[in-house]
């Protein structure tokens, strides 16, 4: 079971939080076409590495708040807020998509 | 054999009253000789010693066959002392219920404990089951899909199932309670033989926090039962001093008959704890999640068997576990136990047997060239050698009475020349010896191959793990010492903790062993020599899979089903691909490993689920007016997480009489109906109105305040996620209501969306779902109702019509009435806190007595709605269903701006005409039941296709005749059709018609 660490509360177990998929996923205005719209809905990054997502401290603070985690390992690269730029990870920008 | 041994104890030097246990040693062992303790196998009395295990008593009786196999129902006895163990799998009952294959090698013996055998059939001695083995060609690997296809495999799939399986299950309760723990540690040590006593010592030292685990009951590992000195002492006395300076450190926790049995991400890991199962009066099973800074597994090696015909006899055991009966037990496996190895290590177990004066007919190796220091104290202890030599074939129906070896060259031509007879009751084997890696894997950890010592050993982890002695490859007492200090010592320092200890416990270098199999060749019949006891899979089973081109090891374990029993392959894996290497001519690391799950042991399922069950499997949630509608007879039943009143029950009413009578009084007279499950959730701020504009497909900015609206949520989707009303309670501060059933989840969603997609907006969002109860009174008398309770609203029509709030006093509570409906009758809603839901209640009730008000239930509530023809979200909408779908078209129509979902809707898919919509259904001729879920078909060819079903159904009290709901293909341009119904066979015609059936003007809901 992983550990994250929640910017608000601190380090708590995995069971305490909600994930909630890829981070920065813009949404489209609702003139996007019918195409635009399903890639925004539908498709996701898939990736090996180093994985933008969102976690929801559910069991706690109830905030959204970003992570960078390593698919392969689940190392736990940074924590940052919902909004924030995604911080530059050095020597792991290689890995990303 | 029936020759009596020179050495057993015959019972002199016992108690006179304890009965003889004939291959019980006169001395010795880690027994308790003055508490002697009676246990029944198969129904026959024996008796054992307290220390024992059932399967070292079992020996101790010259108990030989202890079960049968699982395909071939071969007679088989015990194998190993430890986890390992693939035979002797008993149903076992040691006062707190019957277990079904309990390991007799793990089992503590405990007076009065009564064991079976399993697998077997009418009797152990004489089971029907062998038809099997000597019909063996018809069964081989895949049987199920060659042998019997013709005339098809279902006509024999019922016998074969039958017959397949193990154990029994347990048919009286079970008397153990179960819980679970969670525990962090700074350094977690896994196992407790010498490597792990020294890096338990080497971490508790500096001051960490040190949890040290060991399967068995009594820690020591090796230690228990293998000669060498320690710093000039015997190894137990090193290992009894250091138990007790561990037991001295308030910072060490030494957690016996415990098994660490899965290693999770970021250092959990899962330990099962039996060390209380040997109490009847309190037997608790406990199952902890630890998680550890840092972690030592010090979990030692699982000797391996010898591939040869007929390994599977009973009295063939593991070289290691005849040491240990004898040493630790004081129990031998035979009065002539011949030896037989592919590797120095194993010679020990012959000196063993001669320094307790046992007969060693025969040591045989598959070597030419063993290590000289073996060969030279065999030569000096006088013992019969064979180098070069194999195993070709055992006898003995019952138990082993020889072995027949003959020497390795003569059998590479496939001739047998020289082949010789050894008269034996028992057999040590080793093949080597396994690290067991299974933690390390599990932790995500990498393997890699020692060629030296034929075996996987851990290479790299990317968690925060060491690995000591055996179980990292380095085999030997002195080698597990110094491993386990440098490990324990670093461990610590990587969690914080400054360690100075110098290393407590040295061993000479000559009790390192080296251990380099060779492994045998096949030189006898395939079918008869064993990979996997457990399973019952044979050489014969791999050579037939690599025939038919399975050559993963992957798809070589699921076409045999080797290793995929209880024991998990801890003795057949490493054979299994070493026997897969040499006859797809590759090397054993090209052929790898199968991966290691957790379990490392079975783990109970009450272990697994703890406290949760019965009652606390999933707790119900109770609504605030819980106990007045107990008083009142209710019948609860679960909606979603909550109890609630199904129906109240009168003395003599059914169920559906008693809905009727509750439907009827509301519809004529008043019902009182707690909703307090409805989810409630304020949503206060400058920006709550347009947050929510976004949300609702309602226009919510034209509300004013005080009045309510009917709202619809969609995901992005464009699909029906939830509905329910809210109201605007003041300027920047709404109510919602939900479902109950998404009460918790709309409040997350709600969240997500503001803190993820508009955090620009200023608004809180509050589930107050618990805080308020909610109280119905509806029905043409509900208005005189009210009449009788204190309150400062006005409830005249004028002064609050439908769709509306109203705030004050009730009873002197603070109150929210929401003039709504979900039955088609004039309704109030009224809101008080959770704690006044009983009293107001009572008040009600007395106010309404008058006017014939009655309790209603939800099965009332439900068929009210349905007469009324209102949707129930989640049953008759689905994962599918999009606003257009449910007649809320023309609201989506009107609304100007963006909100969650909208863009979805204008997709061509949700356009379309032909999509399933909601209809109302009215059954021609009779009021036979519908029910939801029958399907709506039109004839197509000679068949028939599917253009809809039943969403909802029920006979409607009010009207007398069958009222459903359903999704039907194009079903809102579809009126007055008639289509036809199927459910299970009987047909129905059914009338098109629109949702609401029931005072469709609304004139009852509005008054």
């Amino acid at each position: 079971m992983m550990q994250l660490q929640c910017p608000y509360c601190g380090v708590r177990d995995e069971m305490e939080f909600r994930f909630g998929g890829q981070s920065h996923i813009t949404r489209p205005s609702p003139e996007a076409t019918d195409a635009e719209w399903a890639d925004y809905l539908f498709n996701r990054d898939n990736l090996k590495g180093v994985h933008a997502e969102r976690w929801y401290h559910g069991f706690g603070c109830g905030r959204w708040f970003n992570v960078l985690r390593d698919t392969s390992t689940h190392e736990m690269l940074g924590v940052y807020r919902m909004g924030a730029p995604r911080p530059a990870l050095p020597g792991k920008d290689g890995e990303t998509p | 054999m029936s020759a009596k041994c020179a050495h057993a104890a015959d019972g002199a030097g016992a108690p006179a009253k304890v009965p003889v246990q004939p291959a019980r040693l006169a001395k010795g062992g880690l027994i308790d000789r003055d508490a002697p303790l009676e246990f029944t196998f198969n129904g026959r009395r024996y008796h054992g010693y307290a220390g024992d295990t059932l399967a070292s008593a079992l020996l101790a009786n010259r108990v030989r066959v202890v079960g049968r196999s699982f395909k071939y129902h071969r007679p088989r006895g015990v194998l190993s002392a430890g986890v390992e163990e693939p035979n002797a799998l008993l149903e076992v009952d040691a006062g707190y219920g019957s277990e079904a294959l309990v390991r007799a090698t793990m089992q503590p013996l405990t007076q009065g404990l009564t064991a079976r055998h399993t697998n077997s059939w009418p009797s152990l001695g004489w089971d029907l089951g062998r038809i099997v083995d000597f019909t063996r060609p018809l069964w081989r690997a895949g049987f199920y899909n060659k042998t019997f296809m013709w005339p098809g495999w279902h006509w024999y799939e019922g016998a074969i199932r039958r017959v397949a399986g193990i154990g029994r299950l347990p048919a009286a309760p079970d008397r153990r309670s179960y819980y679970h723990q969670n525990l962090h540690c700074d350094v977690l040590v896994a196992g407790s033989g010498p490597a792990g006593l020294a890096a338990a010592l080497a971490a508790a030292s500096s001051g960490a926090h040190v949890v040290l685990v060991e399967q068995d009951r009594e820690p020591g590992g090796t230690l228990l039962f293998e000669a060498g000195r320690i710093d000039g002492e015997t190894a137990d006395a090193w290992r009894l001093q250091t138990l007790h300076r561990l037991r001295q450190m308030p910072n060490v926790r030494l957690m016996p008959s415990a098994t660490v049995t899965g290693y999770y991400d970021h250092n959990v890991l899962t330990v099962h704890d039996r060390v209380d199962i040997t109490h009847p009066q309190r037997a608790v099973e406990r199952f902890w999640k630890i998680r550890a800074k840092e972690v030592v597994l010090a979990t030692g090696a699982i000797e391996q068997p010898l591939v040869f015909a007929g390994n599977d006899r009973p009295g063939i055991m593991l070289a290691s576990a005849v040491r240990h009966y004898i040493v630790r037990y004081s129990v031998t496996p035979g009065c002539r136990v011949a030896v037989a190895a592919n590797h120095d290590e194993a010679w020990r177990t012959a000196f063993v047997l001669q320094d307790h004066d046992i007969d060693v007919p025969l040591i045989a190796d598959v070597r030419s060239e063993p290590g000289e220091a073996v060969l030279a104290e065999a030569r000096r202890r006088g013992l019969e050698v064979r180098l070069a030599a194999a195993i070709t074939n055992t006898y003995g129906t019952k138990g082993l009475r020889s072995i027949e070896v003959g020497t390795l060259a003569e059998f590479v031509d496939g001739t047998r020349r020289d082949t010789s007879s050894v008269r034996c009751d028992a057999l040590a084997m080793s093949g080597g010896w396994s690290p067991a890696v299974h933690l390390y894997s599990q932790a995500g950890g990498r393997l890699r191959y020692d060629s030296t010592h034929g075996c996987f050993v851990p290479d790299r982890c990317r968690q925060r793990v060491r690995v000591a002695g055996a179980a990292n490859g380095s085999f030997g007492l002195g080698a597990a010492l110094r491993e386990g200090h440098a490990v324990g010592a670093a461990a610590a320092e990587a969690a914080g903790f400054a360690t100075t200890a110098r290393q407590y416990g040295h061993a000479a270098e000559a009790d390192d062993y080296p251990v380099s199999p060779l492994r045998a060749h096949r030189f006898s019949s395939a079918d008869r020599q064993w990979i996997d006891f457990a399973h019952d899979v044979t050489v014969a089973d791999i050579e037939q899979a690599v025939c038919e081109n399975y050559v993963s090891v992957e798809h070589l374990k699921r076409y045999t089903t080797t290793g995929m029993s209880v024991d998990q392959g801890k003795t057949s894996n490493l054979n299994a691909l070493a026997m897969l290497a040499q006859l797809t001519a590759r090397t054993i690391p090209q052929v790898g490993t199968t991966t290691f799950r957790p379990n490392y042991t079975p783990v109970t399922l009450g272990a697994i689920a703890g406290a949760r069950s019965g009652e606390l499997y999933a707790p119900a949630r109770r609504m605030p007016g819980h106990a007045w509608h107990a008083a009142r007879d209710a019948v609860f039943d679960s909606y979603g997480d909550w109890l609630r009143p199904a129906f109240y029950a009168k003395v003599g009413e059914s169920r559906e009489q008693a809905i009727r009578r509750e439907v009827l009084s509301q519809r004529e007279a008043a019902g009182l109906f707690e909703g307090s499950p409805l989810g409630k959730i304020e949503v206060v701020g400058p920006d709550a109105a347009e947050f929510l504009n976004r949300i609702y497909v309602n226009n919510v900015l034209t509300l004013k305040t005080a009045q309510v609206r009917y709202g619809l949520m969609l995901n992005e989707n464009g699909v029906v996620l939830d509905d329910g009303v809210f109201t605007k309670l003041a300027d920047g501060h709404y109510l919602l209501n939900t479902t109950g059933a998404n009460a918790d989840r709309i409040v997350a969603w709600l969240c997500e969306w503001h803190q993820c997609e508009w955090p620009q907006l200023e608004l809180l969002i509050s589930p107050v779902t618990e805080q308020w109860a909610a109280l119905t009174v509806a029905g043409p008398a509900a208005r005189e109702v009210l009449a009788g309770i204190e309150t400062d609203i006005d409830f005249s029509a004028e002064a609050f019509p439908h769709m509306s709030l109203r705030c004050g006093l009730i009873e002197g509570l603070p109150a929210r009435v929401q003039r709504v409906s979900f039955t088609g009758e004039r309704s109030f809603e009224i809101s008080v806190p959770a704690d006044a839901a009983e009293t107001l209640c009572q008040r009600i009730e007395r106010a309404g007595a008058p006017y014939g008000l009655v309790p209603v239930g939800v099965e009332a509530v439900l068929v009210m709605r349905l007469e009324k023809g209102y949707l129930h979200v989640g049953s008759d909408t689905d994962g599918t269903t999009n606003p257009f779908d449910v007649g809320f078209g023309a609201i989506v129509d009107r609304k100007q701006t963006d909100f969650v979902g909208s863009r979805s809707l204008r997709r061509p898919n949700d356009q379309r005409v032909d999509r399933r919509q909601l209809v109302g259904l009215e059954l021609l001729g009779g009021s036979a039941p519908l029910r939801a879920g029958a399907q709506l078909v039109e004839s197509r060819g000679t068949g028939y296709r599917s253009v809809g079903f039943v969403t909802s159904a029920c006979v409607s009290p009010t009207l007398e005749r069958t009222v459903a709901l359903g999704m039907l293909e194009g079903g809102l341009a579809r009126k007055g059709d008639v289509v036809t119904g199927m459910d299970e066979g009987r047909q129905y015609r059914l009338r098109v018609v629109s949702p609401c059936v029931y005072d469709p003007a609304g004139e009852r809901i509005n008054g």
